[in-house]
């Protein structure tokens, strides 16, 4: 690893003045995916501001009318153990769940995983699936809007994300199927449903990260039971193909892990529920 | 190099590590605490795994810096007044280790596995929970027996 | 049976320093003012290396040095070998190229070193390697083995023309074709056998220290065999006088064949470390591993077999690419001929059998002995073969092998091996009833009804163990003995301390040694240690590989404890005042026969040191006897697995919901170990099956670089295991041994890959059966229904 200068801001403003400043300057949450990107030497900032010093400020899970609201910094073994969390949207505890590992869920931030928006992550898809809000130092961001492709964010360069706004919704269930290797999203396919609002997003399958599949949405509107989805495909085109799964591969997942998704959701959407 | 400081099993400690050591190295070269290994550098092997204010973490994907201030458990920790820890001596009861290397972190899993989950462990929720582990040489199947044995233990 | 001797489920004792965090690794060893080495890698997998510049890396901070193979030239630091000679059939002889320790003209993988700096921290010397120019020539490259022969392959060695290494064969080849000829039934098979990163968690390290007073060199490595790596590093690489080179191999974090071998990093921090005149260490990390521990199998087969009307195997022929890698390793040559094709008739009389092996090169990381070594491969051949030419006959698979099992002893196989003993009918009979083979049928319609395919496959393999006598190894090619030594020195209290020439890297030694001796001599065992691992305290030895160390390492032990006996026996006669050829041993204790007059067996070592009962001129004081063992045979443990599978064919996602395995191991001396071995054997050819595909891509660039792309088999990708034995003796030694070691990894993925295609009533699949591949051979052959 290259080394750099740390920096421990004890305040926001002072964060967002540092990033905005600083050369070459990473925000660190979590650590648990810019640490080993680090070592690596795939990525060498030369600042790192930490926020943990601010921690505090930055975490914290609020049932706020008609929405969960979880700081930035919420681990997400605080998220999947969430008592707010799996009452109101068990979906949601359910995903935060299955980030990484346990000793990752220990240290891994919300913020930290939708700043980075890996392809494969999964919090990218409760967001879009759920049709979140992405409140930062600088305003918001509406999650269809926030993610744009690989790694790529509507985050101006000395922007950070302080808290995300979950809405509720009725119906909400998240199915995983894992890179056997990285353990990451193959396809993991978020659905909901909120009043006449049908959201399906997918991660890990699209060449260009989270997305949406309108036409699954348009079909649960009818019913929201994995019954609608039968017969429904992808095109190929636009999905990942790599060494784990070809894009034929990927694209029929994600009608799999839709339809299951969908019967999770039904089924509460928490754990061990959903098996079909 | 600045010091960083913090308490590692029960002792406070201090010692020089520039921004970009990691906790892991801290232990091990600053600390001479060779009980934490590393067996990856993608932060999935687990053999590195410590407890960090009571919670396990990957001391391979951690700053040393980041720890300020907190306490440190390792395996060399683990054990009291010269007793085993039951989750140590359960490891041993169990055959739950061939090479060694792998078996810090694994108890020190196990242990934090133990709080967070309880006494009664069944087979599912053991090696569910080993996702952040590897092993190369046990097939997991001792390393499930001695958990569910060290978690009834540690009651 | 005591507590502590042969058949006991002792404890282990070098767990207690495990379990503490207090075990000692390579790693965690280190010297005053020792220095840290980076490798530079070549990124290309074929390239001529035109100019190195390293002046800026020389002045970065902390840096000591800044070394390259013109150096090492410079230095006469020889090269690297392949120490098993073997001849194509033309007589031929195998086509090794030159392998320094660092590349100078050419660059022949990605992860071949080109440069080291060697500075103050790690860090430092990592920020300066960025810093070695390096000037490449791209050459194109070939990753493939079935295009390596290809006319217009790149060639990688000049040496080798089509980069054949050997076309090497084995068996009657006309008798085989006739067999052929008159075969009722033939059932053929493409097979490719995945290459595999072996992936001990515990990665490769190396620390050398030069005392420049002595002019003596010590080193510390992760080894299974460190007079090995003595010898060759002495003799060959001519880095010094055996007697000038100490190699230690402390604790090692798991082998599994990849630390048999001598590798480039131990010859360049020993070399580097007299050049600079102070230790060196170098610690690989996995990135590092993958791309220069030596990888396993890797090989592309089309096999044959021939069958009777009545279902009898009549001839087997295989034609088999084995992808040797841009170099040859240590005992690479050796893998896919004489620890494969010599297995190639499995559990069955067959009577006709003929193999062709080419062996290539690559530019790709060298391949080498990894758990199994050869056996995997042909087991994977045989027990395919079988079972598809069982469904292919309607036959049940089971009668089919249980038809061609041999059932006289010993058994000569037209492929040079000599079975001893076996009994494979009991341990199939065995394995079924534990698998409830009878419930399968009403299993499979269960998970039918839950959208599931289910599968059941057999593996009854058999493998060669001991990689033993000395004089039939030589006659094949071996550039070593394959004997074991052993020394026990009985201390003057009676304890006891074994050196031995096996090294354990998790096998248990120290436990299963010691309740032999214990047994032996009917003292405490925790009045013995062992001791291992170090070319200063250990006579000689050959080391751990190819499940020997209880057959061959435990036999040598038994010798000099044979020796140690009869010499106590000398001295109890003296003490006792009775004549030698009265004296008995026996718990414990000495007694003459016939009377009440004993000594315990501490009253005889402490004797033996006193000397005060005897003269010198009548006996030779002390206690302490050697041996060296060389095996009259092989050893062939064999058995039966049963995987039952349930895939869901939505996903294509398989998973194991019951594992059987019946070995016989022999006799077994601490079966809680055994057990365990035959787990981890299991869980690496279930990984081999399922999960570890090394990828290639056409550049020669490794894909499957890290655990982010190589799928190591995780807890949850595994059930437990139903493990259980049968017994026939090994008549080879006294203790009846056979070796377990290797067992699960060499039946494992036949047994998985059976149990695939009987639930997807498709042979066309390879391994690593992932969910991908899985799906994809369901939408090829769409002849079951899908779930959903």
């Amino acid at each position: 690893m290259y080394n750099f200068t740390f920096h421990r801001p004890t305040g926001l403003r002072q964060a967002g003045n540092m990033l905005g400043k600083l050369e070459e300057a990473k925000i660190l949450a979590g650590g648990q995916t810019l640490i080993p990107t680090m070592k690596l030497r795939l990525a060498s900032p030369t600042n790192i501001i930490d926020l943990n010093a601010i921690e505090g400020e930055l975490s914290g899970i609020e049932l706020k009318g008609r929405s969960i609201v979880i700081g930035a910094m919420t681990r997400h073994v605080d998220v999947a153990n969430s008592a707010v969390v799996k009452e109101n949207l068990p979906a949601l505890a359910y995903l935060a769940g299955l980030v990484g590992d346990p000793a990752v869920r220990h240290r891994g931030t919300l913020g930290g995983s939708i700043a980075n928006n890996d392809p494969n992550a999964d919090y990218p898809a409760a967001c879009v699936g759920l049709g979140a809000t992405i409140i930062t130092t600088k305003g918001k961001h509406e999650a269809d809007s926030f993610f744009k492709g690989l790694f790529e964010t509507a985050l101006a360069p000395d922007e950070i994300i302080t808290k995300v706004s979950f809405p509720l919704a009725k119906k909400a269930g998240y199915e995983k199927f894992r890179n056997q290797a990285s353990r990451f999203a193959l396809v993991g396919v978020f659905a909901s449903k909120r009043g006449s609002e049908i959201r399906v997003a997918v991660t890990g399958a699209g060449s260009n990260g989270v997305f949406r599949v309108p036409s699954f949405e348009e079909a649960l509107k009818k019913r929201f039971a994995p019954k609608s989805l039968e017969g429904l495909t992808l095109p190929a085109t636009g999905m990942n193909a790599d060494i784990h799964g070809s894009a034929e591969y990927r694209a029929h997942l994600v009608g799999v892990m839709a339809r299951r998704a969908v019967a999770r959701a039904n089924e509460g959407g928490g754990e061990g529920e959903g098996d079909e | 190099m600045p010091a960083v400081s913090m308490t590692v099993n029960g002792k406070a400690v201090t010692a020089d590590a520039d921004a970009r050591t990691l906790l892991v190295q801290y232990l091990r070269e600053g600390l001479r605490l060779t009980g934490t290994h590393v067996g990856c550098d993608t932060s999935q092997c687990g053999a590195c795994v410590v407890h960090m204010n009571g919670k396990a973490v990957k001391a391979c994907t951690m700053f040393a810096w980041q720890a300020e201030g907190a306490t440190i458990t390792t395996i060399e920790g683990l054990a009291q007044d010269g007793k085993l820890h039951p989750m140590q001596e359960a490891f041993r009861d169990n055959h739950g280790l061939q090479c060694g290397f792998c078996t810090p972190g694994m108890i020190m899993t196990a242990v934090d596995m133990v709080n967070r989950k309880g006494n009664a462990l069944d087979d599912k929720t053991i090696r569910h929970e080993l996702e952040g582990n590897i092993c190369r040489c046990t097939g997991y199947h001792n390393i499930v027996k001695s958990i569910a044995a060290g978690a009834k233990a540690m009651a | 049976m005591s507590a502590t001797g042969i058949g006991a489920a002792v404890r282990r004792k070098e767990d207690h320093r495990f379990v503490t965090g207090k075990g000692q690794y390579t790693d965690d060893i280190n010297r005053p003012g020792q220095t840290y080495i980076y490798f530079v890698r070549s990124p290309h997998a074929h390239a001529k290396i035109k100019k190195i510049d390293g002046a800026e890396a020389k002045g970065m901070p902390g840096v000591v040095a800044v070394l390259t193979g013109a150096d090492l030239a410079a230095d006469k630091i020889g090269n690297l070998i392949c120490g098993w000679a073997i001849s194509s059939k033309d007589g031929s002889p195998m086509k090794m190229s030159a392998h320094p320790a660092i590349a100078s003209e050419k660059a022949n993988h990605v992860g071949d070193a080109v440069a080291v700096v060697i500075a103050e921290t790690l860090a430092q010397a990592k920020d300066a390697g960025e810093k070695v120019k390096i000037d490449y020539e791209v050459l194109p490259a070939v990753a493939d083995p079935a295009k390596a022969q290809a006319a217009g392959a790149p060639l990688i060695h000049d040496v080798a023309p089509n980069n054949t290494i050997y076309q090497w064969h084995l068996g009657d080849q006309k008798a085989t074709e006739a067999a052929f000829k008159s075969a009722n039934h033939v059932t053929k098979l493409d097979i490719v056998n995945n290459r595999l990163v072996p992936n001990a968690i515990e990665p490769r390290a190396a620390l050398a220290d030069y005392d420049s007073g002595n002019d003596t060199l010590t080193l510390w490595n992760t080894s299974q065999n460190p007079h090995v790596a003595r010898l060759v590093i002495a003799a060959f690489v001519g880095m010094a006088p055996e007697h000038k080179l100490r190699v230690i191999a402390p604790d090692v974090g798991g082998g599994f064949g990849s630390k048999i071998f001598i590798y480039p990093e131990e010859v360049v921090c020993l070399w580097a470390s007299r050049k600079v005149n102070r230790p060196v260490k170098w610690n690989s990390d996995r990135s590092e591993a993958f791309l220069t521990d030596a990888h396993g199998r890797d090989h592309v087969t089309h096999a044959e077999m021939a069958f009777d009307a009545e279902g009898r195997i009549t001839g087997l022929r295989a034609k088999t690419i084995a992808n040797l890698g841009a170099y040859m390793s240590t005992f690479s040559s050796s893998v896919p001929t004489y620890l494969y094709a010599t297995l190639l008739s499995g559990q069955y009389g067959i009577p006709n059998i003929y193999c062709e092996v080419d062996a290539v090169y690559t530019n790709t990381v060298p391949v080498d002995a990894y758990r199994g070594a050869g056996r995997p491969e042909a087991t994977f051949v045989v027990e395919r073969l079988v079972e598809a030419g069982a469904r292919e006959m309607s036959i049940d698979p089971a009668d089919l092998r249980k038809k061609n099992f041999i059932k006289t002893f010993p058994h000569q196989t037209p492929v040079i091996m000599a079975y001893d003993a076996g009994d494979y009918g009991a341990s199939l009979k065995k394995a079924q009833d534990l698998a409830d083979v009878k419930g399968f049928a009403k299993r499979k319609r269960d998970s039918a009804r839950n959208g599931k395919l289910r599968g059941m496959g057999y593996s009854t393999y058999i493998e060669a163990c001991g990689i033993a006598p000395s004089q039939a190894v030589g006659s094949l090619g071996a550039g070593v003995g394959l004997w074991e030594s052993a020394e026990v020195r009985v201390n003057p209290t009676g304890s006891v301390e074994v050196l031995t020439g096996s090294h354990s890297h998790g096998q248990g030694h120290e436990t299963t040694f010691a309740q032999l001796v214990s047994e032996r001599l009917g003292i405490p065992i925790e009045n013995v240690s062992i001791v291992h691992g170090d070319t200063d305290k250990v006579q000689f030895g050959m080391g751990t590989y190819g499940s020997r160390s209880g057959a061959v390492g435990m036999t040598a032990i038994v010798k000099a404890l044979d020796k140690v006996e009869a010499k106590a026996k000398k001295v109890a006669a003296f003490m006792l005042e009775a004549a030698e050829g009265d004296i008995e041993f026996k718990d414990g204790k000495f007694t003459v026969a016939g009377t009440d007059k004993a000594a315990a067996f501490g009253d005889v070592a402490l004797n033996a040191y006193i000397a005060h009962k005897f003269t010198g001129a009548e006996l030779e004081p002390g206690l302490k006897e050697g041996a060296f063992y060389d095996p009259t045979n092989f050893t062939f443990p064999a058995g039966c697995h049963i995987c039952e599978i349930e895939i869901d064919p939505a996903t294509g996602e398989s998973q194991i919901v019951a594992w059987t395995a019946v070995d016989d191991f022999g006799v077994v001396i601490n079966p809680m170990i055994v057990e365990g071995q035959v787990h981890g054997g299991i869980a690496q050819g279930v990984g081999q099956a399922l999960y570890e595909g090394t990828v290639y891509d056409k550049e020669g660039q490794l894909v499957t670089g890290s655990y982010m792309d190589y799928a190591m088999p995780r807890a949850d990708y595994l059930p437990s295991f139903k493990v259980d034995t049968t017994e026939t003796k090994c008549p080879s030694n006294p203790l009846g041994i056979k070796g377990c070691g290797e067992a699960g990894a060499i039946a494992a993925p036949a047994a998985v890959m059976n149990a695939i295609t009987d639930a997807l009533g498709t042979e066309d699949i390879a391994m690593p059966a992932t969910p991908a591949a899985v799906w994809r051979a369901i939408q090829k052959h769409p002849t079951r229904q899908a779930a959903e």
